[in-house]
């Protein structure tokens, strides 16, 4: 399987360099991105061969490149195949999608050769069993995303985005490098057998605050998040559902493969600043959701509340691992990698919705777009699978890893340590805030979209999107549903994965009555996806049957105020600003320092009234701001070494060298 | 190794230092360029005493490249090239020359200070060798930062090259192809900056570098 996926590799990159010269037609570059789902669905077989492999050790690949000292070793153990899984076969659907937008491109050129590329980089960290391997993926992920950041660059804002997301990008890959380097001991041991095999003492706190800052930066967490909202929209929809769908994705796994395989034993206090900055990561990022009205945003800020509550439960797995409670840890992990194969479906899902949406009427933002429902059935349709899913409600998949979640925390009171035993509730109740904010958000994107009257043209002439979209769109919806209708068969597949990485396995599901899952045991709770899902459909069916018979059918005649809708513009209507403005009234005078200020002309006077809302972003302000004021100034003062003259120079080799030698002679 | 050996070892690169003091010293650029070809001269010297002490011939085939290039060709092409520049007048110093040379005995001693704890485990030859090798890059150095005419820039990169390749022949050697390149590499340093002179001076009439910053609109 090893072999396999590290050709798969290969031959992604490959299919890059092809690119360049495919990428001239569009024929060419639909083959690429038909190449790209082929291999991707393979790698996703393969992968999921290896994960169901009844105790198949690790066979690694030896490739005799790498560094001076050392070579190459590539192979998918438990953890990395479940990671795999679900990042190729988001991937291979994605590439589905973007066989049809292919044919839209604008400038394919810029688009084709990095993506896959940029598959590949991600198939490497996954792959990688050695430092080097996983930081040259990181790397390699990291710039070709870049590069599809920066495609349609005549934006200057999309040429922001793409710098600050290089910024980060580049400093993350840092910590990690630094994380390695305490990893791998004085010895430089670098494949992941002689870390785990040295346990390098002491240093287990500082990897897991670099961790933090290197995946968490990749990631998304609150305060690392500010790139994500930036660079996550400016791509094209494909790469943007894979940026947010997946590539976070692999942020996730290289948290959980730095602090869970191979920083050692957790002491407890790890958990208190994972869910600390987890439980601020859901909060904000809901809460910036839904004050923002442009739909890939307001979808990447959903990826920074989504990370949150993943790493609320690798938290939570923390916490109970430290404390010797391993099925309770195995309960929170499992819920937590359960979480990150929903959002991996549903947020590809919607960011394809949302670029069929801007391919049909080249509006991202909400308040210009309305009544697509029926311009765009199919989208819609599956849009609102998603929004159904993010939203954690039943019987989609995103409600069974967000039950799992709350399972795990309805177990903390079992914990020794006072701290987590009273923070456990307390981000408890944060996650339950923001999964009721994310539901009202989603109800603003699907409702302002969606429904209502079309606001602009754009809107009301869009046409529904081609073939391939709609079908990726609608298998993803499928899968969606799947996983949440029978959750079992994906927990059981996650056993070995959960035995890996904190110990122990959760019992088995798919043998239970009525495919449902029993998490702890069935006198505590259960759930069965199955028997909701049919309870649902009717209830449905018998509500539109009470409907359809009791209801008259008979020719009514409506008065001219009816529902509000007195003046037939569609301006009249709700929109997301007022939608936001209640959440915007609780939470903004204090996290986003809102300022509304009315302005009303005097009685008599013709001029119009204003209403204008002021948000800042505070995280911003208070972090980046005066680091960029830092550089800024710093930059302003190195400035004058750029024109001094030769001698100069040499005079300033000189001295660094001699300064350097005197530091040489008197340091011992 | 009997302590005569060591001894002449010791006066050859010891001599080195010396010359490069002297180098530090001139003020005409004629002497200027007869020192430097003794400065060469005992290089040469110096790495023939090794290529004898090591017995390691290919080090001979570096001393003679260090005696004929350095020691004859480059002198002599650059002694041609002050004449029909003319400026064998007086160096512009920006340093005047007492500061400058109290500046470079604490140089040697710096690098004394830092070669003979650092190079602990090797023989005292190598180590006190190693140590006169780092004066005399430093001396080059220093030369290049404190004289403003080109000229006697180049004599300052060259002196530090020999002091560089003083390091390599005392630490058993480089590899000969190592050592031709090297030899190769500063011919054509010093053709490329042979032709840059000749190329300020037609731009600029002196080939005193002050004149380079003053185009660029500074000084």
């Amino acid at each position: 399987m090893s072999q396999l996926a590290a050709s798969g590799v290969g031959f992604l990159l490959v299919l890059s360099v092809l690119g360049i010269f495919a990428a001239r037609r569009a024929s060419g570059s639909r083959l690429i991105y038909a190449a790209c789902a082929a291999v991707c669905a393979g790698l996703a077989g393969a992968a999921l061969l290896r994960l169901l492999a009844p105790a198949a050790g690790l066979e690694s690949v030896e490739i005799p490149v790498g560094l001076p000292l050392g070579r190459t070793f590539l192979g998918l153990d438990a953890l990395s195949a479940a990671f795999a899984v679900i990042i190729n076969l988001a991937a291979s659907i994605v590439s589905g999608y973007a066989i049809g937008y292919a044919a839209r491109a604008r400038e394919p050129q810029r688009v084709v050769p990095f993506y896959p590329a940029f598959i590949a980089g991600m198939n490497l960290v996954l792959l990688a069993q050695d430092a080097f391997s996983f930081l040259v993926g990181w790397e390699l992920m990291s710039l070709a995303s870049w590069a599809l950041v920066v495609s349609e660059h005549r934006s200057p804002e999309n040429r922001r985005a793409a710098l600050v997301y290089l910024i980060m990008a580049s400093g993350g890959a840092l910590t990690l490098l630094l994380a390695f380097g305490l990893l791998a001991g004085p010895e430089g041991g670098y494949s992941f057998e002689a870390i785990r095999r040295l346990r390098a003492p002491g240093v287990g706190p500082i990897v897991l605050l670099l961790a933090l800052l290197g995946a968490g930066s990749k990631a998304g967490l609150v305060p690392l998040h500010a790139w994500l909202p930036l660079a996550h929209p400016a791509a094209p929809s494909h790469v943007s559902a894979l940026m947010s769908g997946v590539m976070t994705k692999v942020a996730v796994y290289g948290f959980v493969r730095l602090v869970f395989d191979l920083a050692g034993a957790p002491a407890w206090w790890w958990s208190v600043p994972v869910l600390l900055i987890a439980a601020i990561t859901a909060l904000l990022g809901v809460l910036y959701a839904l004050m923002e009205h442009d739909l890939k945003r307001l979808l990447a800020y959903h990826t920074v509340e989504n990370i949150g509550i993943i790493f609320i439960g690798l938290g939570l797995a923390l916490a109970f691992e430290a404390s010797g409670l391993r099925a309770a840890a195995a309960l929170a992990f499992a819920a937590a990698i359960f979480h990150v194969f929903n959002h991996s479906l549903f947020k590809s899902l919607l960011f394809m919705g949302s670029g069929a949406v801007l391919n049909a009427t080249g509006e991202r933002d909400m308040e210009h777009l309305g009544g697509l429902i029926r311009r765009m059935p199919v989208t819609a349709v599956a849009f609102l699978a998603g929004c159904i899913a993010i939203s954690a409600l039943p019987p989609f998949n995103g409600f069974v890893s967000e039950w799992l979640t709350f399972q795990a925390i309805l177990l903390s009171p079992q914990l020794p340590q006072w701290v987590p035993r009273l923070l456990v509730p307390a981000v408890g109740a944060t996650l339950a805030c923001s999964a009721a904010l994310a539901a009202a958000c989603f109800v603003k994107a699907f409702g302002m979209s969606f429904l209502g009257r079309p606001r602009t043209v754009a809107a009301s002439s869009a046409a529904e999107t081609d073939r391939f979209s709609q079908i990726a769109m609608l298998s993803l919806a499928l899968l969606c549903l799947l996983a949440g209708i029978l959750p079992g068969f994906v927990l059981d597949s996650l056993g070995a994965v959960t035995q890996l990485a904190v110990g122990a396995k959760l019992a088995p599901q798919s043998a239970q009555a009525w495919l449902r899952i029993v998490p702890i045991d069935i006198h505590r709770s259960a759930y069965s996806g199955l028997f909701v899902f049919v309870m649902i459909l009717l209830a449905a069916a018998a509500t539109a049957f009470v409907v359809r018979r009791v209801a008259s059918h008979a020719l009514r005649r409506s008065p001219a105020w009816d529902c509000g809708f007195p003046d037939a513009s569609p301006a009249t209507q709700y929109t997301a600003g007022s939608f936001a403005q209640p959440i915007r009234r609780v939470f903004g005078s204090v996290v986003f320092r809102a300022r509304e200020q009315v302005t009303l002309p005097k009685p008599g006077d013709t001029a119009v009234a204003r209403l204008q809302v002021e948000l800042r972003d505070t995280v911003w302000d208070a972090l980046y701001a005066p680091i960029i004021r830092l550089v800024a100034a710093t930059a302003e003062r190195l400035n004058r070494m750029q024109f001094l003259t030769i001698r100069n120079y040499l005079t300033l080799v000189f001295a660094a060298l001699v300064a350097l030698l005197i530091i040489v002679g008197t340091w011992r | 190794m009997s302590p005569l050996d060591s001894d002449i070892a010791h006066l050859l690169a010891g001599s080195m230092v010396l010359l490069s003091f002297l180098l530090l010293y001139q003020d005409r650029m004629f002497a200027l360029l007869n020192v430097f070809a003794f400065h060469a001269f005992a290089l040469a010297g110096s790495v023939a005493w090794q290529a004898f002490e090591q017995r390691a011939p290919h080090l001979f085939i570096t001393a003679l490249i260090a005696l004929l290039f350095k020691g004859v060709v480059i002198p002599v092409a650059l002694r041609r090239i002050v004449v029909r520049l003319g400026i064998h007048r007086t160096i512009d110093t920006v340093v005047s020359i007492g500061p400058t040379m109290l500046f470079g005995i604490a140089l040697v001693g710096l690098s004394i200070v830092v070669m003979l704890p650092v190079t602990q485990a090797e023989g005292a030859f190598v180590r006190e060798d190693l140590a006169f090798a780092l004066s005399v890059v430093l001396l080059g150095f220093l030369m290049m930062v404190t004289r403003r005419n080109a000229v006697s820039q180049v004599i300052g990169f060259m002196s530090l090259e020999n002091g560089l390749v003083l390091a390599a022949s005392g630490a058993r050697g480089m590899p000969l192809v190592v050592e031709i390149s090297v030899g190769f590499s500063v011919l054509i340093a010093f053709i490329v900056i042979g032709i840059f002179l000749f190329r300020i001076r037609e731009r600029f009439d002196t080939v005193d570098l002050q004149a380079l910053d003053m185009s660029r609109g500074e000084s």
